[in-house]
């Protein structure tokens, strides 16, 4: 029901014409309602937490602000390493830098980088994914990986299974993973990078196994995908549905977030299971130039990310059950690593760019095993 | 239930009409249903809620007020409380006025406005955090000139802020419309006769008369302002201290094997959510008593 505001008769229509009708105090009202509109807007937006305003120069400590998009299982590592960094950059410069973290699926925190996230230090889980903030927002050179030794990346790791106590469905290497009644749990390789390096560690085995016939390691790839449930984002995700809601029988991780899993939910609960063959995954990092000039902080990133080398640093991560790159600091920590053969990316599929186009962009050879497994 | 006069008048006929059947039923009956009503009520409600309170204090009192006063949780409370101050005000002189022109105006291009409002109802909280990405982002329209004024909307707390209002929009203007609606225009129409300004019948008159409608609307208006997740999942960039929320500390704590942590959030959440509650049903009853009475006078037929 609705009642309109005018008469029947329309020559005896009641005026509404407030302006005009307006007695001065109620003129008076709405002037100081606006001007309370008006200052509490003024307030509100000086409340606006804002990283516009840097410190002045001239002040001997100043604070520096670094935000550092990562992935999704560094969470715990980089929490670690900001404090170490932190230290050595106040005992080096006398400033002090605070470290912000986002975290989540690789893809997606690429995708948010491109979209506008302010990221001053990017380290991903792949390459691809900072070649694609490369391409797509033009934020750093295309040669970006050619900045830092050893492919821009500082740590290394690879991709284990993680099974239940006593792995009672018998698990021990790639092709146990599609026997009958085997579930497999493992990111979208959509938006994680671990998923991608999951998929492609699969592709390569299998490619191995039947002396590089395409046809065959892509009918194992797809039989593998019908064993997977559900598709988490990102690993984190992953390792809460296997770990904590206790779905499928197997999970395809990172080995530090296997590591990690195994203190967190306990070593008589879950075991790792070291494949016969596996992919080396280089998790690449490197500085988003442009945002890095924008906000002045290029010097700093580019030390943040320097400082992942030293030795120092090298030992965190192994700490954190990453693969250290320094050949001394691995070499003392070998024992916590599995002895497992590895090939790198280039070796098998010609290096990122080539694999993701092939496998994961819009129609690649996911795309089309995924919809067939989906279906049937 | 919006608790507009009509609505309630039906609500309390319903009531004496269901008590009388109720009567008439055998006791075994009655019985059976309210124990399966509690028992729902309490396998779904209650438990999940105690659960909440029972995982936060898992680890003590020490680990749940370590978890609230953590610098990071700290922010993302600030954050939540700022942006509901933001959105609330707004959206509640917003929805008012949308309120009384729909209701007391005919003008062209009024179900256009009505279907507009409804709108962050039917869509999706992700699509509405998405429309901010495409609109503000560096890929967007907006985001390069923004990029190169150094304005920063999206993956900021002005994002945020955005998204919820965009969210929240509806809630004070859907609960006064229909109240509006059935109180009509004749008040309005007397205090003009009578020479009062617009302005003036708007805060003498029409004010006062929905003034519990309107408080009803502004607590729901909070409380889903307070609880977004998913549109300011999109538009946050998860930066810690910076622009998570409070949902949004809850996931990242879970995430990160921090169930204690994550349900310390979760419980003060949950008690933002009870008082708003205790505060409606306040509200709900002091509404309703004046009503109650009024149709017990009627019933008396002193009224007449």
């Amino acid at each position: 029901m609705s009642v309109a505001f005018t008469a029947p008769n329309r020559t005896n229509r009641i005026p509404f014409q407030p302006t005009l009708h307006m007695n001065p105090q109620s003129l008076r009202l709405v002037r100081r309602a606006l001007l309370a509109f008006g200052a509490s807007s003024v307030v509100l937006l000086a409340a606006l937490p804002s990283r516009a305003a840097q410190p002045t120069a001239a002040r001997p400590a100043k604070e520096v602000q670094l935000l550092n998009v990562s992935y999704d299982p560094t969470r715990e590592f980089y929490q670690d390493y900001n404090a170490l960094f932190a230290k050595h950059w106040k005992a080096k410069t006398g400033d002090d830098v605070v470290v912000q973290q986002s975290h989540g699926g690789s893809g997606k925190q690429a995708r948010s980088v491109i979209d506008g996230l302010e990221a001053d230090i990017v380290t991903l889980a792949l390459a691809y994914d900072i070649d694609a903030i490369a391409d797509k927002a033009k934020l750093l050179p295309v040669e970006w990986q050619k900045r830092l030794p050893q492919n821009s990346a500082p740590y290394t790791s690879t991709i284990v299974f993680l099974v239940r106590k006593g792995n009672p469905k018998g698990i021990k290497d790639w092709g146990d993973l599609v026997k009958e009644g085997v579930e497999v749990i493992t990111p979208n390789p959509k938006t994680s990078g671990g998923a991608r390096w999951n998929y492609l560690a699969a592709w390569g085995w299998a490619l191995k196994q039947h002396a590089g016939d395409e046809a065959k390691a892509r009918g194992f790839v797809k039989e593998l995908f019908q064993h997977v449930p559900v598709l988490d984002s990102g690993a984190r995700g992953a390792t809460m549905t296997f770990a904590q809601r206790g779905l499928g029988d197997v999970f395809l991780a990172w080995e530090n977030e296997a590591y990690l899993a195994l203190t967190e939910f306990g070593a008589d609960k879950l075991e790792i299971v070291v494949p016969s063959l596996s992919i080396l995954a280089e998790p690449p990092v490197t500085v988003v130039d442009k945002v890095a000039e924008r906000h002045g902080t290029r010097e700093v990133a580019q030390a943040y990310l320097e400082f992942l080398y030293t030795k120092e640093a090298q030992e965190l991560i192994a700490k954190h059950h990453y693969r250290p790159r320094d050949v001394e600091v691995a070499k003392a920590h070998a024992k916590e690593f599995a002895n497992v053969a590895l090939f790198s990316i280039d070796e098998v599929f010609g290096g990122w760019r080539k694999a993701q186009k092939t496998h994961f962009d819009d129609g690649g050879v996911f795309d089309q095993i995924y919809t067939q497994a989906a279906a049937k | 239930m919006p608790p507009d006069a009509v609505v309630s008048r039906d609500l309390l006929a319903l009531q004496r009409a269901a008590y009388a059947s109720a009567r008439t039923e055998k006791p075994w009956v009655r019985r059976t249903l309210i124990g399966l009503a509690l028992t729902f009520v309490a396998l779904l409600v209650l438990a999940p809620l105690a659960i909440v309170f029972l995982f936060a204090f898992e680890k003590g009192r020490d680990v749940y007020f370590a978890a609230l006063t953590d610098p990071v949780a700290w922010s993302a409370i600030r954050l939540t409380l700022f942006t509901a101050a933001v959105c609330v005000p707004i959206n509640t002189a917003f929805g008012v006025a949308a309120a009384w022109a729909i209701t007391k105006f005919d003008f062209r291009g009024k179900s256009l406005l009505i279907t507009l409002i409804d709108l962050p109802f039917a869509v999706s909280p992700v699509i509405a955090g998405l429309i901010f990405v495409l609109l503000f982002g560096l890929q967007g329209w907006l985001g390069p000139w923004l990029v190169e004024h150094g304005v920063k909307v999206i993956f900021a707390p002005a994002g945020i802020v955005l998204a919820t209002m965009f969210v929240t929009f509806p809630f004070v203007a859907r609960e006064l419309v229909p109240l509006m609606q059935a109180q009509g225009a004749e008040e309005e129409q007397a205090a003009m006769m009578l020479g009062a300004s617009g302005w003036k019948t708007f805060w003498r008159v029409t004010l006062p008369n929905v003034k519990w409608g309107l408080l009803y609307g502004v607590i729901l208006c909070n409380a889903r302002a307070m609880g977004e997740f998913g549109a300011v999942s999109v538009v946050s960039g998860h930066v810690r201290g910076l622009t998570n929320t409070m949902t949004l500390h809850v996931e990242i704590l879970y995430n990160e094997y921090d169930t204690a942590g994550a349900f310390a959030v979760a419980s003060l959440l949950t008690l933002l959510a009870l008082v708003t509650l205790v505060l409606k049903s306040l509200i709900e009853s002091r509404h309703l008593k004046p009503l109650k009475a009024k149709l017990a006078r009627e019933a008396r037929g002193d009224d007449a």
